[in-house]
């Protein structure tokens, strides 16, 4: 930029314009159509419900840890335990990666300008604020404290406060309806000249096949609003046992959308780790087919599994028996994926920045969590395991473990194109790190509690789980602390951050090799035109002419720009 | 006493159900380890050692990915196939199984034998002999979950179903409810207590003959009522019983009465008459219709011993 002379004095060329100080105005980010811009929104929003309900979850497990009462009142520790999950589940976990990496990157991977409809993009993200207000709304007004699956009829007890929130569920709900379809179609129009199917990144396509769960499962949750909206009105059995209806039929309906949510939830993450286990190896993501199909096949399989969450219900046996099968074939992709990602650092090039850390850390906490999947699949085991701790520890390990660790690495790897600023490296591996013992010893001790028969949704407890309800307290300062300091990162590096090249990591796809960071307004200067694969560090090489990739310099790869 | 998983077995099915575990155990271990074994080997062999290495590329291996697919396909069926067998054990009781029927309510479990006893929060069950509970709800969702019998199963209003075991050692257990289901379901505990036959039948046919105060504090407890009501002046959710018989009751509406057996009574009939001023409206209606009136007569027998 410094060469740059026949420029009128007027205008500053000091800062080139990116997407971030084109225009400063209030107005300017609130009524944005640009998704980089969206994304930056609901990174906010989304990060202020994290911390809520994380904060929620510190006081849950500090008072559980003595038996008794430690903290709080039994109907307080009820609403706090429900609070924490009706946020982490419906505000932070569906929406978190596609609606923030996925506004941020996958139009950018596309080498698109925008989504395929801005105004609908930003629509969303109102619609989302909306539900946001209206489930706590909901909360604060219903006293709710019937967990986050609002099992009916103890819910309905609650009089019309359960509808209420089912509505503002269903709310938040289309915002992802409405994203999902946007995504879908930026993913058929929007893709670059050359930008096949075969080359699309694996980020890309997880955010395809989550997609089409988000379109296809959630509309449920309207359905089975207004199935309890008729009931409450004209007084029709449909799930109310003291109007001859059948509280079995409201966890079908609440399972068949929650299920699939489950994917919506833990697809997007996948993608994350393929892209990262690719770049931090240097090496073409192994079994780029399978591990793109599998994204699929499971967003497939996972409408024909609810009924494994209902092995102890009531349901026939008939029922469980074909549920628990179709259940063993969704660990199949699933198995397809670590395997490959594990397989993607064999003869690769593996660095261990910190998003890496994180990438390891997933196929760590994934594995134990996607295995003790298979143990609560299974029939007769499962009688003994259900609605124990054990269920707590899976589905935190795959949720948490999985997704959150997941997009904290993201968080970190796309950091940099986000902001124009590089993190400090030694900071963030000891957050990834510190999350890491303490997310273990919070969660792997309520593995054990849970087999030795603890319950979950308890106040209060038996003597003999003191011990580890302690431990697993414990842990969760540490992680915690880790949680806090990834935080201290992140505003540690925009206010003192280096300045970050256009392509630190040494990536191949659109986003790093053609933008700038913080990208400009409109992405690209021009159309890029893609001549190779995503995980092609070979092209890469030859394309920045010195035989060699990028290096992870940020002075020295600016010099592409 | 149990292992560092699972606890103490005591029914026919717990043997059958830790092989179970056991097996899903070892089989998750032995993937663990491989996995992370060469997560950790790959990442340590092929360390970034110089910034400008691109690592030649490694071709598609389709046989390997054939063996990613059919080796867990194999896995899981054989797991599938073991779990199945063992639930359809854990489901058909056998014909001859001695039946005691159950009622769940918020927060207690009333048992009801053949001859006609029954029991609240107290399950008398012979040992070495089929025992199938047969239960159903009067309000909302709970489950019966006997963590050394290896058994659970919801319980659903307006419906039954039912759960069988054998249980192999006289002594007794923890019952918990395991369905989510309001302020004390934590509290909603109940005791199988396992008897020689001999001893089993001797129970079922004996009254109980203690002073009516030592059996309204065994109802107390067996109830739920202490998860909500304090015995040491101390504040729950409910009032403290500790010196509440003869007391003054100051209520919402400001109007005020004394605590004799009349108020005693209504307040456990039917618990939204009066509301204590300053307390929520929080007392479940079921212990109206579930308590048995001589019951309710031991309980506030009971709570005149609390001085």
């Amino acid at each position: 930029m410094s060469e740059t002379v026949a420029v009128p004095a007027s205008i500053d060329t000091s800062v080139p314009k990116n997407y971030l100080n084109h225009d400063k105005s209030i107005k300017s980010w609130l009524l944005t159509l640009d998704h980089k811009r969206i994304a930056l929104l609901y990174l906010v929003t989304i990060s202020i419900v994290f911390l809520v309900a994380g904060v929620l979850a510190l006081l849950v497990r500090a008072e559980l840890f003595t038996a008794g009462e430690t903290l709080m009142k039994p109907d307080t520790y009820n609403q706090f335990f429900s609070l924490h999950g009706i946020l982490m589940v419906f505000l932070f976990i569906v929406p978190s990666v596609p609606a923030i990496m996925g506004n941020f990157v996958m139009p950018m991977q596309l080498g698109a300008i925008d989504v395929a409809f801005p105004r609908l993009n930003l629509a969303s993200y109102y619609i989302y604020l909306i539900g946001g207000v209206l489930v706590v709304t909901a909360i604060l007004a219903g006293n709710i404290d019937t967990g986050w699956t609002f099992y009916t009829p103890y819910s309905a007890r609650l009089g019309s406060s359960v509808i209420f929130m089912t509505l503002a569920v269903f709310i938040a709900g289309f915002s992802s309806i409405l994203t999902g379809l946007n995504f879908i179609v930026t993913i058929h129009k929007m893709r670059a000249p050359g930008l096949t199917w075969n080359r699309l990144p694996l980020f890309v396509w997880s955010i395809y096949a989550t997609s089409i769960v988000q379109v296809l499962a959630t509309p449920v949750i309207g359905i089975t609003m207004l199935l309890l909206l008729l009931e409450k009105t004209l007084q029709i059995g449909i799930f109310d046992p003291a109007l001859g209806g059948d509280p079995i039929l409201f966890q079908h309906f609440f399972w068949f959308y929650s299920h699939p949510a489950v994917y919506i939830m833990i697809l997007p993450a996948f993608g994350i780790i393929s892209d990262l286990m690719g770049v931090f190896s240097r090496h073409e993501v192994q079994g780029y087919k399978f591990v793109a199909l599998s994204s699929v096949a499971i967003a497939f399989l996972g409408f024909l599994v609810w009924g494994h969450h209902m092995f102890v219900s009531g349901q026939s046996a008939i029922s469980s028996i074909v549920f628990s099968l179709i259940t063993y074939l969704i660990g199949i992709p699933t198995g397809v994926k670590v395997l490959n990602w594990v397989g993607t650092m064999y003869r690769g090039s593996v660095s261990f920045k910190t998003p890496m850390l994180y990438a390891l850390s997933f196929l760590f906490l994934f594995t134990i969590g996607g295995l003790t999947g298979v143990a609560l699949g299974v029939l007769g085991l499962d009688i003994h395991l259900h609605d124990t701790y054990f269920v707590v520890a899976h589905f935190h390990y795959v949720m948490m473990g999985g997704t959150v660790i997941a997009a904290i690495g993201g968080l970190h790897y796309w950091w940099p194109k986000i902001t124009g600023k590089m993190y400090n490296e030694t900071m963030g591996s000891i957050a990834a790190v510190l999350i890491f013992i303490g997310f273990n010893v919070t969660f792997f001790t309520q593995f054990v509690l849970g087999t030795k028969g603890m319950p979950r949704r308890y106040y209060d407890y038996q003597i003999q789980y003191e011990a580890l309800h302690q431990i697993s307290t414990v842990g969760s300062w540490i992680l915690a602390s880790g949680l806090f300091l990834v935080l201290f990162t992140f505003i540690h590096s925009l206010m003192k951050g280096k300045k970050a090249g256009s392509n630190p990591w040494g990536a191949a796809t659109l986003e790093w090799t053609h933008t700038a960071s913080p990208p400009s307004p409109h992405n690209f200067d021009e159309q890029p035109i893609v001549t190779h694969g995503p995980y092609d560090y070979h092209a890469l090489a030859r394309v920045s002419g010195d035989g060699a990739a990028q290096t992870s310099e940020p002075e020295l790869s600016e010099s592409r720009h | 006493m149990g292992t560092f998983w699972m606890p103490e077995g005591a029914s026919t099915m717990s043997g059958e159900v830790d092989s179970l575990f056991y097996l899903v155990y070892w089989i998750s271990v032995v993937i663990f380890i491989g996995v992370v074994a060469a997560m950790a080997y790959f990442a340590i062999k092929y360390r970034r050692t110089r910034e400008s290495y691109v690592p030649p590329i490694v071709h598609e291996n389709r046989f390997l990915e054939a063996a990613m697919i059919f080796i867990p396909l194999i896995l899981t069926m054989v797991v599938f196939t073991f779990g199945f067998k063992t639930y359809l054990k854990m489901n058909i009781a056998p014909p001859t199984a001695y039946t005691i029927e159950a009622v769940a309510s918020q927060w207690k479990w009333d048992f009801t034998y053949p001859n006609g006893k029954q029991v609240t929060g107290e399950l008398h069950v012979p040992e070495g002999k089929p025992v199938k509970v047969h239960s159903t709800s009067m309000d909302v969702l709970h489950s019966f979950f006997i963590p050394q019998f290896r058994v659970k199963q919801d319980v659903v209003p307006n419906r039954y179903s039912s759960v069988w075991f054998q249980a192999t050692k006289v002594d007794s257990f923890d019952v918990f409810c395991t369905e989510y289901c309001g302020t004390s379901h934590s509290g909603m505990l109940a005791k199988v207590i396992v008897h020689k036959p001999e001893d089993f039948e001797a129970w079922l046919n004996a009254g109980d003959d203690r002073p009516l105060d030592v059996q309204g504090e065994s109802l107390f407890k067996a109830n739920s009522c202490n998860t909500c009501h304090s015995i040491d002046g101390s504040r729950i959710v409910g009032p403290t019983f500790k010196g509440l018989f003869g007391s003054s009751r100051t209520f919402a509406d400001g109007t005020t009465r004394t605590a004799d057996e009349d108020y005693l009574r209504q307040s456990i009939m039917q618990p939204g008459s009066e509301i204590v001023e300053s307390y929520p409206n929080v007392m479940p209606a079921s212990y109206g219709t579930t308590l048995r009136p001589d019951d309710v007569t031991k309980i506030i027998e009971y709570i005149k011993t609390l001085k």
